[in-house]
């Protein structure tokens, strides 16, 4: 359906060529357009329906006081389906703090919420395919879940800042919630409008990003350079993730242009990450609450983690 | 007059639950104070991770994400 719309636009009404390489690229542009923001409306109208999405707050109360193996567990799994803009990093790293959750599970929340949601999750199945998704998604949660592990060896609560341990978080109230199909439909509404808000430029520039890859690079050069036969492909990839920056969503169709051309998935796989969970906004909020050398060694364990994942993908396959 | 606070670090989000909370109340004709809490230590100190968070006269009636228009002219009406 998508494809018969976009052969219309663009091979009719533009009168572009089939074969060329403008004429792949909006091909590219205008079906991942379509099918991405279907999805995404689609996928956040419903969850929101079903009032499915978690709040931080919600989390907090569950991982406190846990174990801290099924602490980590939950904060990884939780932080997979908890959305939460950026801005709110900082109340919710206080939070999860004053709570007296583990600083690595908080980082282990962190890396696993903006590298992993389920609104990318089902957009991932509908664009790269189960195996591709479920590949994606467990190197994901894993990364997570050693990552704070891994940070945690440094102690890493040296480096937080002293307000935060005086900080004295109050009684949450609790909140009248509109549960008639009426109340629903209008809280599922105004999701989709605020995420749609939030992520359209990401998402948008990443379908043109693969669509440009998709159209004029050629498919020689990927498989001289990228196909998984060089070691350094994949520490290039994580580098070059590091100062990019979009959210999951977004870096869908670059992953799809990526993959079709031939590039290793380890190496994509790879990328995805570090553009997704790495940036530098992310940072200087979280520069707030935690000084420069966690969020150095933050940024490194992250970069080595992706690298080994990458590697591992790219010799399986 | 109703007091009205809004939870939040600054951020986009916060600004918009704001501004639409000022614009109903001027459609609806009635006047409220409108405060914008920034300083995070107040913010947590009402118990809310997720920003923006809204407080009417003391009341905790919304946290994370902008509020509908609909529950916007409640708070306001009530």
């Amino acid at each position: 359906m998508f494809e018969a719309f976009a052969n219309l636009i663009v091979y009719q009404l533009l009168n572009v060529s089939r074969d060329s390489e403008l004429g792949a690229t909006l091909h590219f542009f205008v079906m991942d357009t379509l099918k991405i923001f279907v999805l995404l409306v689609l996928v956040i109208y419903i969850m929101g329906l079903l009032r499915a999405l978690l709040s931080p707050e919600k989390v907090r109360d569950y991982v406190r006081g846990k174990p801290k193996w099924l602490a980590r567990t939950l904060a990884i799994l939780l932080g997979a389906i908890t959305p939460f803009c950026s801005c709110s990093s900082v109340p919710l790293f206080i939070g999860f703090v004053e709570a007296g959750i583990p600083l690595g599970v908080t980082f282990s929340f962190l890396i696993a919420s903006p590298m992993i949601n389920e609104v990318a999750a089902v957009i991932l199945v509908g664009i790269l395919g189960w195996e591709l998704a479920g590949l994606y998604i467990a190197a994901g949660l894993t990364v997570a879940y050693v990552g704070g592990m891994v940070m945690e060896r440094f102690k890493p609560e040296r480096w937080v800042e002293e307000y935060v341990w005086k900080i004295h978080m109050g009684q949450m109230q609790a909140l009248a919630q509109d549960n008639s199909l009426r109340g629903r439909h209008n809280y599922a509404v105004a999701e989709v409008k605020e995420i749609i808000r939030r992520v359209w430029k990401w998402v948008l520039a990443g379908i043109g990003v693969g669509a440009l890859f998709h159209g004029y690079v050629p498919e020689t050069w990927v498989s001289e350079n990228l196909a998984g036969d060089q070691w350094w492909s994949v520490p290039v990839a994580v580098l070059m993730g590091i100062p990019l920056y979009s959210n999951a969503t977004g870096v869908i169709p670059v992953a799809e242009a990526m993959l079709g051309k031939g590039v290793a998935i380890g190496t994509t796989l790879a990328l995805m990450m570090s553009i997704a969970a790495l940036s530098l906004p992310e940072m200087l909020i979280l520069r707030k609450v935690i000084r420069w050398p966690a969020l150095a060694l933050y940024a490194c364990v992250l970069a080595v983690a992706f690298t080994l994942v990458g590697w591992g993908f790219n010799s399986l396959t | 007059m109703k007091n009205i606070k809004v939870l939040g670090s600054g951020c986009k989000n916060c600004e918009i639950t704001a501004n639409l909370i000022k614009t109903a109340a001027e459609q609806a004709g009635v006047e409220i104070e409108l405060e914008k809490v920034t300083d995070i230590t107040e913010i947590m100190s009402y118990g809310v991770m997720s920003t923006p968070g809204v407080i009417v006269d003391g009341n905790l009636v919304h946290a994370g994400g902008v509020p509908v228009p609909d529950q916007v002219k409640q708070w306001i009406c009530e």
